[in-house]
């Protein structure tokens, strides 16, 4: 079975981002960027599956700007096959994302598609449900737990009351949770193969998806800045400060 | 080289990949071994199953074939987690350590040695120094003689890193006396033979710092060396030596800024965090400056720690670069450590804060391999072309 991984270039996640002073979107300029950690948790998955014998091959697929070339091969350092790049310099939003990821999976016809929940840096979680949708298969979001059993897919999903298990036929899409796995990262030996593996080079307009916004951005803003707090010395007071606060 | 855009992706991503072996050894494991002085066992293992062993090695031995560059993010990588020299040292040895074996050695000697040394397998220790003769190496006085089947030595060794767990030791003898020899330092030869401890004793130094990674005093009495042993030709050694110097320097330089920039990290929390006159003490110049001061200091040396790397790696002279390096890092490394020990107050004294080994650490880099006088001795007279003073 073919297994197509879509990975997002995003800012890292230990970075603390800073919004441009004009509030028009995040400063990220000389900013380091890295694999979004749920993508990383989609590799992982798929390697793991490939080591189980489920998997045949890693496609890793990357939508963005040339530098989402590294992102793709720390993918492949950590054990996907070949990459794919879809070049563009444009924000795309996660529907034309969904668009082209279906050509892609109408071209390579993978058997599984695993992707992150959501990206870390606009927190959409849209693009695994919009992919499935487009495709018309069945999906497995919020994934912890994935089982390949007989011709179908056992996904244990995090739903807000606790897990739920599902059973999917394939192909299928699935979006990976944190806790699905702990992802590996790459040896030294396993980034000097990545450098010889393949990657296509793309363009949305291969694809004929047309990626122009269909959202406008009004505004981008810092959370506000927590005021100190106060330490109280037991409940009576911390009640009688909430009260004068007319906080209760 | 923690400027992210000046990195090749490749480079990024070992930054990366060391970075996050290193995370799984934080500084509570740094401050128990250092108390309990047992070597990092669980880090030099998760270092050579990460393959960064032999990230200088050629490929054909099982290494990446990577250059002075690549080893050098390596190791300042690792003492910038915290590891410090408790770290590095524990596998700086593998990295540079062979290779006048791999420069000189016959086919057979490096398939044999070099892939079970970037596997961890191998556990080499390196000879040079000697009690009566230090940093002048033309007067040591181990010698080395002919036997039927090799050559049998006799001496004592100091200093020794990691004699304790070595398997193999890599030294150098006198073969010819000196007063034989149309200069002083022909005469010597190289040798990587089996550590073999019923002729030689080692006994541990205690010494200031880096407990964990020890250093010994070697006894070597009727060691039996057989001929395939000896590396490239006999009198050799010195020269061969030599290929390995400007390396270890670089590698030395960027050890000591990796962890000269970890001190001033946590120096720099540390005084945002401590509240003394109502007001955080990094508010304070007289904390602040001092601290800037050594990110200035360090960032320098990195520069030319990395143009030296770069230089060695186009196969130019890095000679006077290489060494600057080792002494500016050196210098900068220790200055952050004890910066970052004054800004903690009586608290950078105490071991639960870390600064204070890292301080003991730092001070190895400006002793060892080769002390600062006798750098600036090698610049006086080789880049300004002054007499000699020895
Ligand atoms: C932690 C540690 C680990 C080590 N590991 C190893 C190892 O694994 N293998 C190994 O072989 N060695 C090792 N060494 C030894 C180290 O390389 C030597 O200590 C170093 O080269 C200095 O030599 P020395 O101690 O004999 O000093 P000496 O030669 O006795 O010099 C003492 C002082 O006099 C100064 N001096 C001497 N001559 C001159 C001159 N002409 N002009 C100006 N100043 C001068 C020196 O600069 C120095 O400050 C290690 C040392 C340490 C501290």
């Amino acid at each position: 079975m073919k297994v197509l991984v879509p990975v997002k270039r995003v800012i890292d996640y230990n970075v603390r981002p800073r919004v441009k002073p004009d509030g028009t979107g995040v400063d990220l300029a000389n900013v380091k960027m890295a694999m979004n950690p749920f993508c990383e948790i989609s590799i992982e998955e798929a390697v793991r599956l490939k080591e189980k014998g489920v998997a045949t091959e890693i496609v890793v697929v990357s939508i963005g700007p040339q530098q989402a070339q590294e992102t793709i091969r720390v993918g492949l350092a950590m054990g996907g096959d070949r990459g794919i790049l879809v070049q563009t310099d444009q924000t795309v939003e996660p529907l034309a994302v969904a668009k082209i990821l279906k050509a892609i999976v109408d071209a390579e016809q993978p058997g599984l598609v695993i992707t992150g929940k959501q990206a870390i840096d606009d927190d959409a979680n849209q693009t695994g449900q919009m992919l499935a949708a487009l495709l018309g298969w069945p999906q497995g979001t919020f994934a912890s737990e994935i089982v390949k059993d007989g011709d179908k897919l056992k996904v244990t999903r995090e739903v807000d009351g606790g897990l739920q298990t599902v059973a999917l036929n394939l192909p299928a899409v699935v979006t990976t949770d944190l806790r699905l796995n702990e992802p590996r990262f790459a040896s030294l030996p396993n980034i000097m193969k990545a450098k010889q593996k393949k990657i296509d080079m793309k363009t949305p307009a291969d694809y004929g998806v047309d990626i122009a916004p269909r959202l406008a951005v009004v505004k981008v803003a810092e959370p506000r800045k927590r005021e100190a707090g106060e330490k109280v010395a037991d409940v009576d007071t911390l009640i009688s400060k909430l009260k004068t606060a007319g906080a209760i | 080289m923690h400027n992210v855009t000046a990195m090749s992706e490749e480079q990024a991503a070992i930054k990366d990949a060391v970075e996050r072996t290193c995370a799984a050894f934080p500084a509570e494991y740094w401050r128990k071994v250092d108390e309990t002085g047992e070597w990092p066992e669980a880090f030099t293992k998760a270092m050579a199953e990460g393959g960064w062993l032999g990230v200088a090695m050629p490929e054909e031995v099982g290494g990446a074939g990577l250059g002075l560059t690549e080893a050098a993010i390596v190791m300042q990588t690792v003492t910038r987690s915290g590891a410090g020299f408790s770290g590095a040292s524990a596998i700086h040895l593998n990295i540079f350590g062979p290779k006048p074996l791999e420069r000189f050695g016959t086919a057979e000697q490096k398939q044999v040695h070099l892939p079970k040394i970037i596997s961890g397998e191998q556990k080499m220790c390196f000879a040079v120094t000697e009690p009566n003769s230090g940093l002048d190496t033309s007067s040591l006085e181990t010698k080395a003689e002919r036997t039927n089947s090799g050559y049998v030595i006799n001496g004592r060794k100091i200093w020794t890193t990691g004699a304790q767990r070595a398997d193999k030791i890599l030294i150098i003898a006198r073969t010819t006396p000196k007063d034989q020899c149309a200069k002083p330092y022909l005469g010597l030869s190289l040798f990587y033979t089996d550590f073999n401890r019923g002729q030689i004793d080692a006994k541990p130094i205690p010494k200031m710092g880096r407990k964990a990674v020890e250093c010994n005093m070697l006894y070597i009495d009727g060691l039996e060396v057989p001929r395939e042993d000896l590396i490239g030709e006999e009198g050799e050694g010195f020269k061969y030596l030599l290929q390995g110097l400007n390396p270890e320097r670089v590698l030395f330089a960027v050890e000591a800024i990796g962890l000269g920039f970890a001190a001033l990290e946590r120096a720099s929390q540390y005084a945002k965090e401590r509240v003394v006159f109502g007001r955080p003490i990094g508010q304070n110049q007289g904390v602040a400056h001092p601290l800037a001061r050594c990110w200035a200091e360090l960032s320098a040396a990195e520069l030319l720690s990395y143009k030296a790397a770069k230089l060695f790696d186009d196969g130019l002279d890095c000679g006077a670069e290489a060494n600057a390096a080792k002494y500016l890092g050196a210098e900068a490394g220790f200055n952050a450590c004890e910066a970052s020990v004054l800004a903690h107050g009586g608290m950078g004294y105490a071991k639960e804060y870390d600064v204070e080994r890292y301080m003991r650490e730092a001070m190895i880099a400006r002793i060892a391999p080769v002390s600062r006088e006798m750098i600036l001795n090698f610049i006086s007279e080789r880049v300004l072309g002054l007499p000699k003073s020895y």
